[in-house]
């Protein structure tokens, strides 16, 4: 084991953070946004909205993330219109399409949780809301939108988890992020235990502190869950002592 | 259309033979899986403390790191850790393992944390009663294991292990990084030497779609079979 390296290029490494980050938080927004979108569209009552909305959910959930980077970084230069229209100047940044296909990506992800958000809140409280006189954007934003953020709340954690190992692949289209630094310095020192404990602490660093955040988030949201999950913890562990 | 036909002109064969290869790695992946994560959940439900945190830190530390890391650190690391355990037994050569292995041992180990979670899951979801009661007709563990708890495992599992498939079948595309002949790899090398990668890139999409949809149909038939005799409300 060389402690000195792993010491040495354990700045380099983290250097690669940032675009990490850039990348996960980004598509996040904006796959936030368009999630919002698609939920919405996909709860329609009209069909002719709802179908386009879940085969989008449905393509993007059955094909792998590599292909659908591949296919907007690679796939898209073969057509002339591409390349001649406005959009080249982005669609030729890898960083660009590693975003969007991000997006793409996260945005049918977080869609069927919003979606699930959004079915779970008791249809009495609808009624109950409508009954004291809320209706349309009211009706959202105090009633639907907090109840079904907390339900969806542990699920897009696990999104958000996702996402930041989802960016590693985005050393496949060259960018240089925690992996891809990590795989430049394996390829040059031959020293792949040791680069590996170095990216992969530091994506255990990260993904320790985001779903601790969310942790925090939902027991602010909900202090009523504290008691629940404690007893829950407690009825495991007599379980698993039991067994 | 002419590039995707079969013979020497185009590269339907070789895209159908890719998708098996990715169907077979995946399969293998998938299978050792469930065999450490049956593991996993076991250590889970210890009831040691310090094995019940083995099983929690493997499920934690695999669940956070990127597959693709994993890949690379067997990759590059695998023929130097096999070569360092075989000189203890006097063999100096040089050894390495084919890409196939190391895709199915990285996403294998990915997977295991995956199942592990379900499988405990589903222990858990079985009545201690029935444990019990099973006691008291007086099954000994290994009787009692095999008649009680795994047929209704499995039958709990059954959806969760369903989920954990589409994923591992979905990161297979990932060996491609280290040469294994998959979809992936193949369409890269057919984009590469027809010019036309969105073709190729799409044909790719196009398989996962039908590996994830027939699978999908599978495991719904499987959990039909493994309910059969539960009623529903």
């Amino acid at each position: 084991m060389d402690f000195a390296l792993m010491w040495e290029s354990l700045p380099k490494v983290l250097a690669g953070a940032g675009m990490t980050f850039q990348l996960t938080f980004a598509a996040l927004a904006l796959g936030f946004v368009l999630a919002c979108l698609i939920a919405s569209a996909s709860l329609s009552k009209s069909k002719l909205i709802s179908v386009p909305a879940d085969t989008y959910v449905y393509l993007f959930r059955s094909t792998p993330l590599l292909v659908q980077i591949f296919l907007i970084y690679y796939g898209l230069g073969q057509f002339q219109d591409v390349r001649s229209s406005i959009f080249w100047p982005f669609l030729r940044e890898p960083f660009a399409c590693a975003v969007l296909a991000l997006t793409l990506n996260t945005g049918a992800y977080t869609a069927e949780i919003i979606k699930g958000g959004i079915r779970s809140v008791p249809w009495g409280q609808v009624e109950a809301a409508r009954a004291c006189g809320m209706s349309g954007l009211l009706l959202y934003r105090r009633i639907l939108f907090p109840i079904a953020f907390r339900q969806a709340l542990p699920g897009y954690g696990n999104e958000i988890i996702l996402m930041i190992k989802a960016s590693s692949l985005a050393s496949t289209i060259t960018l240089l992020e925690i992996t891809g630094i990590a795989r430049v310095i394996i390829a040059d020192t031959f020293r792949p235990v040791e680069l590996f404990i170095v990216a992969g602490s530091i994506y255990l660093a990260i993904n320790a502190v985001l779903s601790r955040g969310v942790r925090m988030l939902e027991l602010h949201l909900s202090p009523q869950l504290k008691d629940t999950l404690d007893t829950e913890q407690q009825r495991q562990r007599t379980a698993v002592i039991a067994r | 259309m002419e590039l995707l036909s079969f013979g020497d002109k185009g590269w339907g064969d070789e895209m159908v033979r890719a998708a098996l290869m990715t169907l077979a790695v995946a399969t293998a992946s998938f299978a050792l899986g469930l065999v450490l994560g049956s593991g996993v959940a076991a250590l889970r439900l210890a009831r040691s403390s310090a094995l019940r945190g083995i099983g929690e830190t493997y499920t934690t530390v695999l669940r956070a790191i990127p597959d693709l890391l994993i890949i690379y650190l067997l990759f590059f690391g695998s023929s130097q850790a096999m070569q360092w355990v075989a000189g203890w037994f006097g063999y100096h050569g040089y050894l390495e393992l084919s890409p196939f292995m190391i895709g199915t041992i990285a996403i294998g180990f990915v997977s295991a944390a995956f199942s592990g979670e379900v499988i405990r899951g589903a222990v858990q979801a079985v009545p201690r009663g029935q444990i019990e009661a099973a006691k008291a007709c007086g099954m000994p563990t290994w009787l009692r294991f095999r008649r009680i708890l795994v047929p209704q495992v499995a039958r709990y599992a059954l959806p969760g292990l369903g989920n954990v498939w589409q994923v591992t079948l979905k990161e297979t595309s990932l060996i491609s990084v280290v040469g294994l002949v998959e979809i992936m790899r193949q369409a890269s090398v057919a984009a590469g030497s027809t010019r036309q990668p969105f073709t190729f890139y799409a044909v790719a999409a196009v398989l996962y779609l039908v590996l994830t949809a027939g699978s999908n149909r599978m495991f719904g038939l499987a959990d039909r079979w493994a309910n059969r005799g539960v009623r529903r409300a």
